[in-house]
């Protein structure tokens, strides 16, 4: 009697074997896990981000990036700063506001001053998040109150003395000036030079200093009637200021928009902002970069992957049907797709849209990219199919009296599935870059005010990619590592399921 | 061959036709906006358009459009945008194809033989550093989305460094010195996704034809390295690379919306979007047209060119 051989080595399956070669291929290790963090950027970006999409806020728009780490550890980089030159009088504006509140818009009060012939000009890094200083605003008497309330518990100021309104500079009549909640120091007429020595069209203002070189404010002094309860007041404060001036619909205050923000969106909103910190800055409508980053790479990656695996499906099946009967079922539905492949998706997504109006956007956009996205897929399936379905083990089985469904699935269709599955994961990068372009075009409108996409934002910061080139770098980045990944991950699955592909393009 | 290619092109007009015609009732479904302009009383632009049977039964305005068109060459005029108000819609794309085919032509001058060299250079290098470096490379360029390289060549070139200006200059004078430099950002930012495909292409073909038999055999003949490739396999590698250079230089007449948005080309691409924006159905329809001619063009040359240069290709004979 013979005996059987043992087989002591584990049988290899297909996907065991693809896994092992793909394993090798160290790039497309590298790009899975740049796949993986940007997807989990996608979903937890928005998540944990404390603003929304549909957050913005007037005054801190065009902020920079800031990092808190990079804070934190005094690096000047990714600190909300820009690096500037300016002369005198922009200078001290700047300067005068962290000698009144405390927040340093010159960063860390660090400065280097040049002496040129024509005046002084003053290098430093100003924090955008400290430049708006303060804001003259317009409260009504419970808003008012609740401030000094506030104000008691936190003790933090956010209400400064009123400027009195008789001081307050006017150069020419120009109504900013007077605005300027920030003039809050004496200060003289002078005219005015530029950082190269020109001279400047309008007149400015320097400050008037005291004998010890402070400035010297033009706070409003005390009348009684500024409704003004809080125990905050500003230091050494001897003779009283007023904080508010009564107006038609309350009071008008003077606040460190800073510490308002603060007040505003810990105390009246609760929306779970303490503190504006945008780590990929803010666009020019004030919101905030990261978190409409995250929800467009959230929506893009919605979009790419269920267009990917309906396609897949529907293209898979056309396809086997096309492959596996031929004939003239085959002619019949090549002519179908080779039609359909003929339409340029600009036109298919572009009547879509003006057939569905602007409400459905995302719906039509899906529907274009099912429209011309299957017929790749399906010609592919088609092709391994027409490879297979003649070969001796399928024309066995068919023999043994196998039915048409039970061949195409269980003997022609995994020969299939090296194709299939590269060719879904390289539509993916290619969906997104198309949605991302569309949107930039402004041919759909994905941004609704809770969702926004890629595209969009690129577009709305397209206008600023001279003077605040960091709104257009990150969703660039991300778009970039995107397709860069994907493409060399799909390289890596093609060449772990079709060896002898490899090299070819 | 011959029976072939007829066929081939009966074939493409038959999509031509049936894409163009369900485009054309799909276009005229929609409610046909008019804005009447300045100065111009609602009624008149209204009889204007009843006048031109625009609000006759959709069949009626479809014979009357393909007689139009076939008889007269008459695509139908401007209607809702304020500058080609009353315009023909074939004239004012006559005007706009200029820049954009001049954009695209020298974009590909500029890409086809820089492409050819660099995937020539690194498969004679291969698995040399010189090859990865040009690998990495072509993969970064084919991955990073045209507009992003436009953003950079824009914020770089154009900005930091100040040698060329940020959006192509207005005006027909398209042979001038100005006028060329300020295309030059819209070409460079087009060319280099190409580059990088033709240099990935041709490095694919010519790695493929140096491993072959028979160029082993002419090695054996003692023929010298660079006879070998320009004679041998260059050639052979050439034959799939040809067609789709061909392909190329048709597919260009239809550009790139994205780099006429960014660099404001007043080419095709713009016209295309405003049409769709101020919907505008006429122009939108010839556009259309044109996209999907170019589309099944590019396809049949392809084809057909194939059998024209590698005579092992009989695709007549089946």
């Amino acid at each position: 009697m013979q005996e059987i051989p043992v087989f002591t080595a584990r049988p290899i399956g297909y996907f065991k074997d693809a896994w092992r070669r793909f394993k090798r291929n160290k790039a497309s290790v590298v790009a899975s896990l740049i796949i993986g963090f940007l997807i989990a950027f996608s979903l937890f970006a928005p998540m944990f981000s404390p603003y929304t999409v549909s957050y913005q806020d007037d005054y801190y728009k065009f902020r920079y990036p800031r990092n808190k780490l990079f804070l934190s550890l005094g690096l000047d980089f990714w600190d909300g700063c820009a690096e500037k030159t300016l002369p005198e009088h922009t200078f001290y504006y700047y300067l005068s506001m962290g000698k009144e509140t405390g927040r340093y818009a010159i960063k860390g009060e660090k400065y280097e001053k040049f002496d040129k012939e024509k005046g002084s000009y003053y290098q430093f890094r100003l924090d955008s998040y400290e430049e708006i200083g303060c804001v003259f605003l317009s409260l009504t008497n419970g808003e008012y109150e609740r401030i000094q309330r506030y104000q008691d518990e936190t003790g933090r100021q956010v209400l400064y003395p009123t400027t009195s309104p008789n001081l307050r500079p006017t150069i020419d009549g120009n109504p900013k000036l007077t605005l300027d909640a920030n003039y809050w120091y004496q200060y003289k007429v002078v005219s005015g030079r530029d950082e190269n020595g020109l001279p400047l069209k309008q007149k400015v203002l320097i400050p008037v200093f005291d004998d010890d070189g402070n400035f010297q404010n033009i706070y409003a002094s005390y009348s009684g009637g500024d409704g003004y309860f809080s125990r905050m007041r500003v230091e050494g404060e001897t003779p009283l200021y007023d904080y508010s001036i009564p107006n038609q619909t309350g009071v008008e205050v003077r606040v460190n928009y800073h510490e308002y923000y603060r007040f505003y969106h810990s105390y009246v909103l609760k929306d779970g902002i303490d503190e504006p910190n945008f780590l990929f800055g803010t666009t020019q409508a004030g919101k905030d970069v990261f978190t409409c980053l995250g929800s467009g790479a959230r929506l893009s990656f919605f979009l790419a992957f269920t267009v990917s695996f309906v396609n897949l499906l529907v293209g898979g099946i056309y396809g086997a049907i096309e492959g596996y009967y031929g004939g003239n079922a085959d002619l019949i539905m090549e002519r179908v797709s080779d039609i359909l492949s003929a339409v340029p998706f600009m036109i298919v997504i572009t009547l879509l849209k003006m057939h569905m109006g602007d409400g459905s956007q995302l719906l039509a956009l899906f529907i274009a990219f099912f429209l011309t996205g299957w017929i790749s897929m399906a010609k592919r399936v088609r092709m391994q199919f027409y490879r297979f379905k003649n070969r001796e083990y399928v024309l066995a089985s068919r023999t043994l009296g196998a039915k048409d469904g039970r061949i195409m699935l269980k003997h022609v269709f995994p020969n299939a599935i090296g194709t299939i599955i590269t060719g879904s994961v390289l539509s993916i990068p290619a969906t997104i870059f198309s949605e991302s372009s569309l949107s930039y075009l402004g041919i759909v409108n994905l941004n609704t005010g809770s969702v926004t996409s890629i595209g969009t934002l690129l577009a709305n910061a397209q206008p600023y990619l001279t003077t605040y080139p960091y709104m257009i770098l990150f969703p660039a980045l991300f778009i970039c590592l995107l397709m860069l990944s994907f493409n060399l991950f799909g390289n890596g699955l093609r060449d772990a399921f079709n060896p002898s592909l490899k090299g070819i393009e | 061959m011959f029976r072939y290619i007829v066929k081939r092109i009966a074939l493409a007009f038959l999509s031509f036709f049936i894409i163009m015609t369900t485009c054309f009732f799909l276009v005229k479904m929609l409610p046909l906006v008019v804005n009447a302009t300045l100065g111009q009383d609602a009624e008149i632009a209204e009889a204007q358009i009843v006048a031109r049977g625009y609000r006759d039964p959709i069949l009626v305005q479809y014979v009357a459009y393909i007689r139009r068109i076939l008889f007269e060459w008459d695509w139908g005029v401007g209607v809702n945008m304020p500058e080609y108000v009353g315009q023909g819609v074939w004239g004012v794309f006559i005007e706009k194809l200029p820049p954009t085919v001049l954009i695209n032509v020298y974009s590909t001058l500029f890409a086809v033989p820089i492409g050819i060299l660099l995937g020539i250079y690194s498969a004679l290098k291969k698995n040399g550093w010189q090859d990865h470096l040009v690998s990495t490379l072509v993969m970064v360029f084919v991955s990073v989305p045209s507009y992003v390289t436009a953003f950079l060549v824009q914020y770089i070139l154009c900005f930091k460094l100040g040698w060329l200006p940020l959006t192509m200059g207005a005006g027909t004078e398209y042979f001038t010195w100005t006028t060329f430099r300020s295309m030059l950002p819209a070409v460079f930012s087009l060319s280099f996704g190409s580059i990088a495909g033709y240099a990935r292409f041709t490095r694919a073909e010519l790695t493929e034809v140096l491993t072959s038999d028979y160029l082993e055999l002419a090695k054996a003949k003692g023929l010298t390295k660079s006879q070998c490739v320009v004679r041998h396999a260059l050639r052979n590698a050439m034959t799939p690379i040809i067609p789709s250079i061909i392909a190329e230089f048709i597919a260009v007449m239809s550009g790139s919306l994205i780099i006429e948005k960014i660099f404001s080309v007043p080419g095709v691409g713009r016209l295309y979007l405003t049409a769709i924006t101020s919907l505008d159905y006429d122009f939108f329809m010839m556009l259309s047209a044109f996209y999907t001619f170019i589309g099944l063009l590019a396809g049949i040359v392809v084809d057909i060119s194939y059998g024209f240069i590698d005579p092992r290709i009989r695709v007549g004979k089946r």
